[in-house]
């Protein structure tokens, strides 16, 4: 079931404001088969600007995979959303909203920005974990990714 | 998590086989699902469309496509499905032998919203379809209009 080896670590964005989220989602995806980094950006100007290069970001290695909560700062992540799928140099990279949100209008709006998942954090931080452990086996063992 | 009412799944595969471990994958799945077959292209536009026989056919929740497909290929039918506006809300799962980056890309570029690569081996192909289910019927929260 083990994809293609790959010499380089999978490069995550992780676009969390919420600290015990960033943690508890870094902690889950280091304890993933596959070895990857996590980038975090803690607005959605922050994740935008990584994602086109921009600024401190000039270096920034192009994400294989999305994880963006709807519920930000500065840029609200059901935008960011429309810009990345909106972008051609963007829109292939997966990216699965992880959200709080319970309004059921995000998740048939958000499938239709083209999010490639949707899924909710349960409020538990261990079934948190769990979930993004799954995210994590999912996307990184199972897709094949662009 | 899904209440009781089953989860609506359609199949889009021309290969009997394939069919048959695919079911037998989702009928051990946790979540109550119904699987729903259309063995070619035109077949699978028909039923999302409910046309002709069809036309009692509930839109599914979640649609797992081959690429390889009779009549119309799955890339079309992917680009159909993404086009239109009352079906572009259901999760695409390419699940497809090909490897080819250009596959895998073309797809991603027509919002396909996962691709996954069919194992030749048998049991590790029941393991696929599996963790498909685990995180599309358990782990994700499905649009259901």
């Amino acid at each position: 079931m083990s994809p293609a080896p790959r010499s380089t670590p999978i490069e995550v964005l992780l676009v969390e404001d919420n600290p015990d989220d960033a943690a508890l989602a870094l902690r889950a995806l280091r304890q993933a088969k596959l070895r990857n980094r996590v980038h975090l950006a803690t607005t959605g100007v922050e994740a935008l600007a990584f994602l086109r290069r921009e600024g401190s970001h000039a270096a920034a290695p192009r994400p294989d995979l999305i994880l963006l909560d709807l519920n930000l700062p500065l840029k609200d992540g059901r935008e960011v959303l429309a810009e990345i799928k909106r972008d051609d140099g963007l829109r292939q990279i997966p990216l699965v909203v992880v959200t709080g949100s319970q309004v059921d209008e995000d998740v048939a709006q958000s499938y239709r920005l083209h999010a490639n998942a949707y899924v909710q954090k349960p409020i538990d931080p261990k079934r948190f974990l769990e979930v993004v452990n799954s995210i994590g086996e999912f996307w990184l063992e199972i897709v094949k990714l662009p | 998590m899904p209440s009781g009412v089953p989860i609506e799944i359609l199949l889009v595969e021309d290969n009997p086989g394939d069919v048959r471990l695919t079911r037998e994958a989702l009928r051990d799945a946790r979540v109550r699902n119904n699987l729903h077959l259309a063995a070619d292209g035109v077949e699978a536009l028909a039923f999302l469309r409910r046309q002709g026989k069809h036309s009692q056919a509930r839109l599914p929740d979640l649609i797992l496509l081959d690429l390889n497909l009779p009549k119309k290929g799955g890339r079309e039918v992917l680009e159909e499905i993404k086009q239109d506006e009352a079906l572009r809300h259901i999760p695409v799962v390419i699940l497809t032998t090909s490897q080819a980056e250009q596959d895998i890309l073309a797809s991603y570029r027509l919002r396909a919203n996962a691709y996954v690569t069919k194992p030749v081996d048998l049991e590790q192909f029941l393991k696929v379809v599996q963790s498909i289910e685990h995180f599309w019927l358990e782990i994700v929260k499905l649009s259901r209009i």
